[in-house]
Parts: structure tokens; sequence; C-alpha cells
């Protein structure tokens, strides 16, 4: 096969880098695709293109590169300069081998690896620390979006627990299969003598004791927290279990009895354990996952120096008066005053309002506006810690405590079958010992055959492999679940209320339809290109393919200069009247008067053309409101919005009952209204006035472009299409439910024939190792369902 | 019966040093990128740049 025939079904099917959608015959989608795919071919790594598994059209380089010095994050060792960086997007071992062979390539590079499952980058080299921007500029070339590695990042992927965990499963696992090795002797060798069975015992003894003691402490550790929390919990009966059956196995060895149950107990603790880290590696996965988001949203602040000069530093230095330059289209992370001047700010995060608000000198800014208007220099009043978005992240841990006492669908069964399991153990033993009259060592046998029987392993992992399996299903489809008991909440929900701002709407401007021709879009996106302001980037992307004008000059807060032709605010272009918000005028030499009078001219015969924009409907809204009634979530806007802007999109996503300006305060009411009605409120919001209500709300949800705030207080973040996953989300969860209430069933009715076995004394260590083990397949058969793709095609 | 004397340690001993070798892994990282290694194996690494010197 020739180069050409291979390429070929290639250029088809997509963008030959990103592997997007491309209008047929293009090989590319972009131009920055292009370049990548040059560049991946020069440095002469074009397998990657072969060994690549899909390509979804996340590796498009970004249009602006990355506004983020690195160099502050540079650790300096001897001679060498070590960076760490996140790295998003990473899907496969070929974007691993990619990033790993043109970052060697770079001739001071000394090492650099990537590790795929917790997207870390470990880069180091020789020269100066300022080489670190020119790296992440070559890996941002090739389509790779990096951020400092925070520590949210290290929080979620440095995972002492889940490493004893680990550890514990091992040991236990250890233990299960060599105790077993002895077990089988015992029941297989009829013929064995007395004294040989008593040494098998005492081995199988001298290996259990310690591994049950020590792979056992994360369990024995949540039971005594369950305790002193003054809660029964699954642990607890599971820790009671291990260590009366190794009581009673001991008590058998010493007294030389015809069996111990010292495989049981191991192999129960293994299992369990098992069950926990598959449970706790899928929950780890989403949790990165959401810090990868964050992340990418962390970045330097610029703070003037009294000198004058600027400099990049990290949010968490600065302190209450300093100065910071905020740069058009950046977001103002910390509490501060306009110094000098205008600005023009995009508040929408903090109060909904989708108009940009003006400052004048002297007022206080609100922290998490964006800057739409000119670069402005602002004082500090708070440093992060202090500040007002530190504040709220403050009330949203504990409200996040107030919810972590929910109590799972497994702890509730728990509460009502560890009584009745542990009085019939008792009364068995009891039974026997005054009873029928035998020794208190051998009504210990029957009592605790009872116990391992009921184990409640088939609930202890009943649940979390149901879990395990959704969480992870749901996670292929770009809806992260960081928190536990997110899914049951989930399952329960009956009313859906909905932010607007960023949430129903796209958060960003999108041009508008006017009276405007093709080739002036055309013309003034080429002028927009060259600018980071928000509205000039829209123009910029309703126009894709308008090439780059030359020789562009940004006149900072007002305009675009290219020659005579200008592209910026009504009074930069010199068009009177009011500035009628989200509005860009375009003014060309010769160019026939269009839509609004160009009123007063001032270069010549001119004339002015208007782009107006709006953030607009997510074009799956109205199909997700629709959904999630289908579903029999009543569906609410809450915004903080002016009323005809909110009656205007509730009216097109379809949606009956909304709420304007309301205040972050009036949202949470509004939540704590609906809770103590005997709603289960879902909150979808993405924005920092949302943070209260998404805290308190039953469950809540938000997209994955949302403020960190948003992100942090929500239980579930939607990364992939937005809202869209919703209503399948919320299907799987449902489904999840349903499983783990069937397993919990079926564990039920099986112990209901095994436990008057039991008491009878029937059940030898053979039966009763066979019965959990079929009834714990069974049930992660069971459990395995809950992955399956049936939930998102309604 | 006898045999039973040395095969019990032996197999005790060999099971024993699985564990400790898991261990060990589990120390030195090896669980951390799993799917990395997976695919690492996979790809040649291109031939290395000169050193400089």
């Amino acid at each position: 096969m020739t180069t050409a025939a291979r390429l070929a079904p290639e250029a088809t099917a997509g963008c030959a880098h990103c592997g997007a959608p491309v209008p047929a015959g293009a090989r590319f989608c972009c131009a920055g695709c292009e370049g990548a795919h040059d560049l991946v071919a020069g440095l002469g790594l074009d397998a990657f293109y072969r060994r690549r598994e899909g390509a979804d059209g996340s590796l498009r380089p970004a249009v602006d590169a990355p506004a983020i010095d690195f160099t502050p994050h540079v650790r300096e060792e001897k001679d060498e300069r070590t960076i760490e960086l996140m790295v998003a997007g990473l899907t496969c071992g070929a974007c691993v081998w990619l990033m790993e062979q043109a970052l060697a390539a770079e001739p001071e590079v000394t090492r650099a690896r990537v590790a795929l499952s917790t997207r870390r980058l470990t880069l180091s080299w020789r020269g100066e620390a300022g080489r670190a921007n020119d790296f992440v500029a070559l890996l941002a070339r090739l389509g790779f979006r990096v951020a400092p590695w925070s520590p949210a990042c290290l929080r979620a992927t440095e995972d002492a627990e889940g490493r004893r965990l680990i550890r514990a499963l091992g040991i236990a696992a250890f233990g299960a299969m060599n105790v077993m090795m002895l077990s089988v002797a015992v029941w297989v060798g009829w013929d064995m003598g007395e004294a040989t069975r008593a040494a098998m015992h005492w081995v199988a003894a001298m290996i259990a004791l310690p591994v049950i003691l020590v792979a056992g402490l994360p369990i024995y550790r949540s039971a005594l927290d369950g305790i002193r929390a003054g809660r029964l919990n699954m642990d607890m009966a599971v820790s009671l279990g291990v260590l009366a059956t190794t009581f009673m196995s001991l008590s058998e060895t010493l007294r030389n009895g015809p069996y111990t149950w010292f495989d049981g107990a191991t192999a129960l603790l293994a299992l369990l354990l098992a069950g926990r880290v598959l449970d706790r590696a899928a929950r780890r996965r989403a949790r990165q996952a959401v810090a990868e988001l964050l992340a990418l949203q962390e970045g330097t602040v610029t703070r003037l120096d009294p000198d004058g000069t600027a400099h990049a530093a990290p949010a968490a230095n600065i302190r209450a008066g300093d100065r910071l330059l905020v740069a058009a289209g950046e977001r103002l992370r910390l509490d501060a005053v306009l110094e000098t001047g205008e600005a023009l700010l995009d508040a929408s995060a903090t109060n909904g309002e989708s108009l940009p608000r003006s400052f004048a000198a002297g007022q206080a800014l609100p922290a998490g506006a964006v800057n739409m208007g000119a670069p402005f220099v602002a004082r500090v009043t708070a440093a992060a810690a202090d500040g007002s978005l530190a504040g709220m992240a403050r009330l949203l841990e504990r409200a996040e405590q107030a919810k972590g006492r929910f109590v799972d669908i497994a702890d509730r069964a728990v509460h009502f079958y560890v009584p009745i399991v542990h009085t019939v153990a008792a009364l068995t033993f009891l039974g026997w010992w005054l009873g029928v009259g035998v020794s208190w060592q051998e009504a210990l046998v029957p009592a605790v055959a009872a116990l391992i029987v009921t184990c409640p392993c088939g609930f202890a992992i009943a649940v979390p492999a149901v879990q395990a399996v959704a969480v992870g299903a749901l996670f292929r489809r770009g809806v992260l679940v960081a928190n536990g008991t997110a899914l049951e909440r989930l399952a329960a929900a009956d009313h859906a209320v909905l932010d607007k701002t960023g949430t129903l709407t796209e958060g960003q401007p999108t041009l508008l339809p006017g009276d405007w021709t093709e080739a002036e879009l055309r013309e003034a996106a080429g002028l927009a290109r060259a600018s980071r302001h928000p509205l000039a980037k829209a123009l910029a992307a309703a126009c894709p393919e308008a090439p780059m004008l030359p020789g562009v000059e940004e006149v900072p807060g007002r305009g675009l200069i290219a020659g005579d032709r200008r592209l910026g605010s009504a009074a930069f272009i010199g068009v009177a009247g009011p500035d009628a918000g989200l509005t860009l005028w375009y003014a060309a030499p010769g160019r026939a008067p269009v839509g609004t009078p160009p009123a007063s001219q001032s270069d010549g015969d001119g004339k002015a053309v208007a782009f107006r924009f709006a953030d607009r409907l997510r074009g799956d809204a109205p199909a997700v409101v629709r959904g999630l009634r289908e579903l029999g979530l009543s569906a609410e806007l809450l915004s903080g919005d002016a009323a005809p802007a909110v009656a205007a999109v509730a009216s097109q996503a379809g949606i009956e009952h909304w709420t304007a300006q309301a205040t972050p305060e009036a949202k949470a009411a509004r939540i704590e209204a609906l809770r103590a009605g005997g709603r289960h409120p879902l909150m979808v919001g993405d924005g920092i006035n949302d943070a209260a209500a998404l805290a308190l709300a039953h469950v809540s949800a938000c997209p994955g472009d949302g403020t960190d705030l948003a992100q942090t207080a929500a239980d579930l973040v939607l990364r992939a299409d937005g809202l869209a996953a919703l209503p399948g989300a919320i299907r799987t969860a449902r489904q999840a439910q349903r499983l783990a209430r069937q397993n919990i069933t079926f564990s039920l009715v099986y112990n209901v024939i095994a436990v008057p076995l039991a008491i009878t004394g029937v059940v030898t260590p053979l039966i009763a190792a066979l019965v959990m083990a079929s009834s714990s397949l069974i049930v992660i058969g069971n459990s395995l369902r809950a992955g399956k793709d049936a939930a998102w095609t309604p | 019966m006898d045999t039973l004397i040395l095969l019990v340690p032996v197999a005790l001993f060999m099971g024993f040093l699985g564990l400790v070798a898991f261990l060990w892994n589990l120390r030195a990282g090896q669980y951390e990128d799993l799917d990395g290694a997976a695919s690492r194996i996979l790809f040649d690494d291109l031939p290395r740049k000169e050193p400089r010197p």
C-alpha cells in the first residue's frame, strides 16, 4: 500500500492530526493541526498517527497559547532544572510516547517521563529555568494542554489510604492462598493422622493470625470510627465476623478439633479488600479528572512592583496592598479595588448577570469576575486565603461535612441486619452449650459458622461493586463522580434547579445574526484574530477560516486598527449613541452604510457595521429539560440575571417556573425550602454564586467549564457534552441503585437458606467457602450490569 | 507424611518471597502508573540524541 493510499481514508474520516470532522477533501480542521502535523513529521515521530487508539478532536492545538508563566514552578537541583506538569486529555500510550520523544529531541532535556494514569509529566533539563515556557509551548503546538502540577492534583493522586488498602490486599491474598493450601489438605486428607492434622492447623494459625491482624487494619479502623461516631456500620459487622472466626479457629486448634476456619477468615478479608481497592480506584480516577480541570484554571497573576515592573506570581503569594495588572480576558482572582480609570467586568460567574458592568476608580471589584475591557490596575484588599472566595470555600466545606452524614443503602441494611444475625449466632451458641449440653468450645463452632455464612460479604461487596462499575461507566461518558454517595443521591433526585448563565447557556458571547454580509464578517474576523478580548475571540470563532490580517495594532480597551480598517467600541469607531452591551463595531472605507445609522463618522467616508453578541442557549438544553421531565424531574430556572433574559431562556428551554435576580443567598434559601418540603433537589450550576446552593442541594452537578468553586461544591462534574449527559447519568444512577437493592435482597435470601444449616451444625468450612464464593460471584456478576450502555439510549 | 516437613516450609517460603517482592514493588511505586507501563512496552524509543559536550 502506498503512502497516499494509506493517508486517503484518514483524510476523509477526519483531521489528520486531531481526528475532528473536516469538510470533504480537507486534510486538517485548522491551521494549528496542520502545524502540529508538520512538527510531528519533522521530528520523525509520525508513527504516532498509526499507533494511537482513536482520535476525538481533543488534540487540536488551542488558538491562543497559555498566558501562564511556568518559571515560578521550576525546581532547581544542582545543575538541573525540573518541573512537574499536569497534562490534560492524555488518553493513550501513543500520546505518552509522542510527548516523551518530542521533548527528548530537545538537546537540553535530560529526562522526560509521563505517567499515563496520573497524567503527570516530569521534565528535567540543563540550562535556564525560562526554557520551561518553551517546552510548554512545544507541547501546546502538538495539541497538549498543560498546567502546573498543583497541590490539588497531588492530593487527588497521592493516595496514601489507597496504597494502604493495596498492601493489605496483598498480605490478605498471600495469607488466604497459603492457608487454603493447608485447609484443602485437611479437607481431602481423610486418612490423615490426628498429629498431622494438628500440625496443619498450627501452621495455618501461625500464618493466619498475623495476616488477619495486619491486613484487617483498614477495616477495623473504619469500624472503630463508626463506633466513635455512634453508628453501626458495615465494617463493624465484618470485623466482628472475622475476629470471632479467628477466635473460634484458635480454640479449635487448641483442642484439636476436626476443622479450623482460618481459610474463611483470610479469604473473606482478601475479598472485601479487593472490592474496596476497585471501588477506590474508580473514584480516584474521577477525583483526579476533577483536579485536572481545576489545575487548568489555576494560573499566575501579574503583580506590579513599586518600581513599575510586572512579575508573574502565583495568586497564593499575593498579599493585601499589592498591585495587580489584570489583562483583557483575564479572571480577577482576588478581592481588589480599582486604582485608576474604568473597568468593564463580566461578573456572570459571581452574580449571574449576563451583561458586563463597568466600575469606576475606587470601587470594589468582585473576585471571580472576568475583565472584558482594557487592562487595569487594581489594589488587592485581601490575600487569597482571607478573601471572599476562600470564605466561600470554607462555607462549602462545612456544607460538605453535613452531607457526609448521609447513610448509604448498605449501611441502612446493616442497621437491621447485623442485630438479627448476631442474635441468631448468640442463640445458637447458648442453645448448643446449655440446651444440647456440649462443651463451650464445641458450641462455638455452629455459632461462628452461622456468623460466617451470613457474613455481610454479599452486602459489603454488593454495593461497592455496583458503585465501581457505574462510576467507571459514567467516567467513560464524561461524568465525573467524585463523591461516594453521589450516585445514590442522584437516583433519588425528583426536582431539578438549573442556573442560567453558563449552565443552560454557553456562558460566553456568540455572534448573533445581524445585517452584515459574509465579506464584512470575514474582514472583521481577520482583524479580531489578533486580539485576546472575549468579544474579538467570539468574532474570530464565528468565522474560523478568515485569514489573519497583517499589521493589526491593538489599542487596549478600545479596539483594533489595521490600515484604515477599525474594529472596536462605538466610541472608538466614532459612532454616537448608547454603547449597547455586547457589540463590536467595524468600520472600513468605502462600505455602504448597513444597519444602524452611522452617525457622526470621524474618518471621512467610512461606514460602520455592528456585530452584536449574546450568551446563547446550549444546543442540547431543551432536550435535557425534556429528558429530565421524562425521568420524573420537574425543572425550574434560578438565575441572578435580569428578568427578560431569564424569561427568554426559560421559554426556549421549555421551563415553566423561573426566578430572576436571585442572589446567592436566595438560591441557597430556595434549595433549603425545597428540602424542607421533602423534595430531593438536583442543583445544576457553574458560578461562584451557585456554589452555596450546590453544596446544600440533595445532589448537585456542574459543567466541566464551570468555576473552580462550583466544581468543588458539586457532586458530579459533567465534562464531555455538557448537560447532555445528565439524563443518562440519572438513568445509570437509578439502574445502579436497583442492582444494589437486588444484590442485597439476593444476599438475604441466600442467608435464609444457609443459616438453618449452620445452626444445626451441618456446615463444614468447605461448604461455607463454597457458599461464600458462589454468592459473591453472583453478586459481582449482577453488578457488572450497571456498566451496560442501555441507560444511555432512552 | 515425612515429605510434608520439607514441602510445607518450602511452599510457605516461596509464598513469602512473593509477598516480599510485592511489598517491595508497591514501595518502589511500580503500581503508580499501570496504564502507562502497559502501553509503553509496545513503542520503541527513537535513537538517543547526541549527548551535549
